[in-house]
């Protein structure tokens, strides 16, 4: 069913009782073209992208939980085209012209609201950095300003611009970055793929892979197996451990981000915010929750849950920009894992083994990749040749010496 | 979390910093040993077994003995196991020559 004003009318005459549901549950068959494992924002996003701008139809993604239940669930759901080295720069913009146009393609309010994120700098050499990420972003037609304090002044005027340490001199600001619903986001790529008949089987763990002369020929899960002609790995966080079940070892390790939402209150932050002398970021949810976080914890986890020290750490960063942000009480707080990779960059690219394709190492910047990542992988995974704007993403990039490190922080995941 | 040091107690996991994985040992070879050479280094910089489970992992306890550590640590329940001097630096250097 399209959603319009016409089927809201129409639903609102049976006071909302008959929508019906969004996508199938239908039962594992007993093959399809393409298995995608990993049933978040990017696995769902490249089977729509597979069924519709490839033509593939006979897909399932398979869940270990409920779609959405890992990272796409868990992200602070903030997007942004704020990059400056080759290979980024224009996949993020893809990514944000995609963004753009999600609400129509998808027949879905994925809430894209384009507010503006700034990035505060507190000293001449960071005003020169950003200065030079602006550039860089401009040269690739991306849109960014370099604001002086007065200028950030009027759209932030409850910042301590006085900070005796880190004192705010201004920010770099991308007026189209934002934010999006975060499980807007996977339940309308979830509604949109099963009008294109994808198999979206919950509940489903993958347990190991089937193999013939090498070559991937099915997976085995918790719902039995399931044969396969492709296998693409969409698992951000787990790809280690499923990775291991093909026998590989992947440049990644998986950490633990905390984030953390603020009771609800009136419309306060436009947009999203950064400090430059931490690590630190926040935005307002349109339910009125300030949605904040930082570093991650830095120690290697797989348990979803973060320790005090940081959050400590994440508090102080809020109360050095927004002393008032003390008054408010902390909601909620979560954690999440992250594939870090070795130069904090995705991979998207074939494996080693035949017939196994690998979409990981988002580090903590997986969500406003969401669209991108699902086209770049779809055409991976249907043309068996990287897409255009994927081919510096590649597996082997570690081994050839040609990592994209945004941050110049070396084969340290944790610093990523 | 806190981090049994073995040279000053169970202390706060805020005062150490974490290194990663103390699994990959660095090839002892020749660093112009062609491509097998190579092959060796990047699976001792890049690669990681990145287990869920039971880990042997380097801690740095900055904010007090400032030793090197050797934890052994489950990465899916954060429950230290044990936490032992890394061999051959700092505290545990002096250790070791104080019994000798």
């Amino acid at each position: 069913m399209k959603y319009s004003i016409f089927s809201l009318a129409r639903a609102a005459l049976s006071s909302h009782k008959n929508w019906g549901r969004a996508w199938r549950d239908p039962a594992p068959k007993s093959h399809y073209d393409v298995v995608i494992i990993g049933g978040g924002g990017h696995g769902l996003a490249t089977a729509y992208f597979l069924a519709k701008e490839y033509g593939i139809r006979n897909i399932a993604v398979l869940e270990k939980g409920w779609i959405g239940s890992g990272n796409a669930g868990r992200n602070t759901t903030i997007i942004r085209s704020n990059y400056m080295l080759p290979g980024n720069t224009s996949f993020y913009e893809l990514s944000m012209k995609l963004w753009e146009r999600m609400e129509q393609d998808l027949n879905y309010n994925t809430m894209v609201s384009q507010r503006g994120i700034i990035n505060l700098y507190h000293s001449d050499a960071q005003r020169d950095a950003f200065a030079r990420r602006g550039n860089a972003m401009r040269i690739n037609g991306i849109d960014a300003e370099l604001l002086d304090a007065t200028e950030i002044r009027k759209i932030l005027p409850f910042l301590n611009y006085d900070n005796a340490r880190f004192p705010i001199q201004g920010g770099l600001m991308q007026r189209r970055g934002g934010t999006a619903r975060h499980d807007a986001v996977v339940w309308g790529y979830a509604r949109a793929a099963d009008e294109f008949g994808v198999d979206i089987i919950q509940n489903c763990e993958v347990t190991g892979f089937q193999r013939t002369n090498g070559r991937i020929t099915g997976v085995e899960t918790s719902r039995g197996i399931i044969g396969a002609g492709k296998v693409g790995m969409a698992v951000a966080g787990s790809s280690s451990r499923v990775a291991a079940m093909a026998g590989l070892r992947l440049p990644i390790e998986s950490h633990v981000l905390q984030a953390f939402v603020s009771e609800a209150i009136k419309p306060l932050i436009p947009g999203v915010v950064t400090f430059g002398a931490g690590h630190f970021y926040v935005s307002q949810s349109d339910k009125g929750g300030l949605v904040f976080g930082g570093d991650l914890d830095g120690y290697n986890s797989y348990a979803q849950r973060g320790n005090m020290p940081v959050m400590e750490d994440v508090c102080e960063g809020g109360m050095a920009i927004m002393p008032m942000i003390g008054r408010v009480r902390l909601l909620r707080q979560w954690g999440g894992i992250m594939d870090m990779s070795m130069d904090g960059t995705p991979i998207i690219d074939k494996t080693p083994v035949d017939g196994l394709y690998l979409n990981a190492g988002w580090c903590y910047g997986g969500f406003k990749a969401t669209p991108a990542s699902g086209l770049v992988f779809a055409h991976l995974l249907a043309r068996d040749e990287p897409h255009e704007e994927g081919r510096r993403f590649r597996l082997d990039r570690f081994r050839r010496g040609a990592m994209i490190d945004e941050k110049g922080q070396g084969a340290q995941p944790n610093l990523h | 979390m806190r981090i049994a040091c073995p040279f000053c107690g169970a202390r706060d996991s805020g005062e150490f910093t974490y290194l990663g994985d103390a699994s990959p040992k660095r090839p002892d070879a020749p660093i112009d040993g062609g491509t097998a050479v190579e092959d060796q280094f990047y699976d001792y910089v890049y690669l990681r077994d990145n287990v869920a489970g039971l880990t042997r992992e380097y801690w740095y306890h900055g904010g007090g003995c400032r030793s090197w550590l050797i934890a052994e640590r489950s990465t899916t329940t954060h429950e230290f196991k044990s936490v032992t001097a890394a061999p051959g630096a700092g505290a545990a250097k002096a250790k070791q020559a104080g019994e000798r």
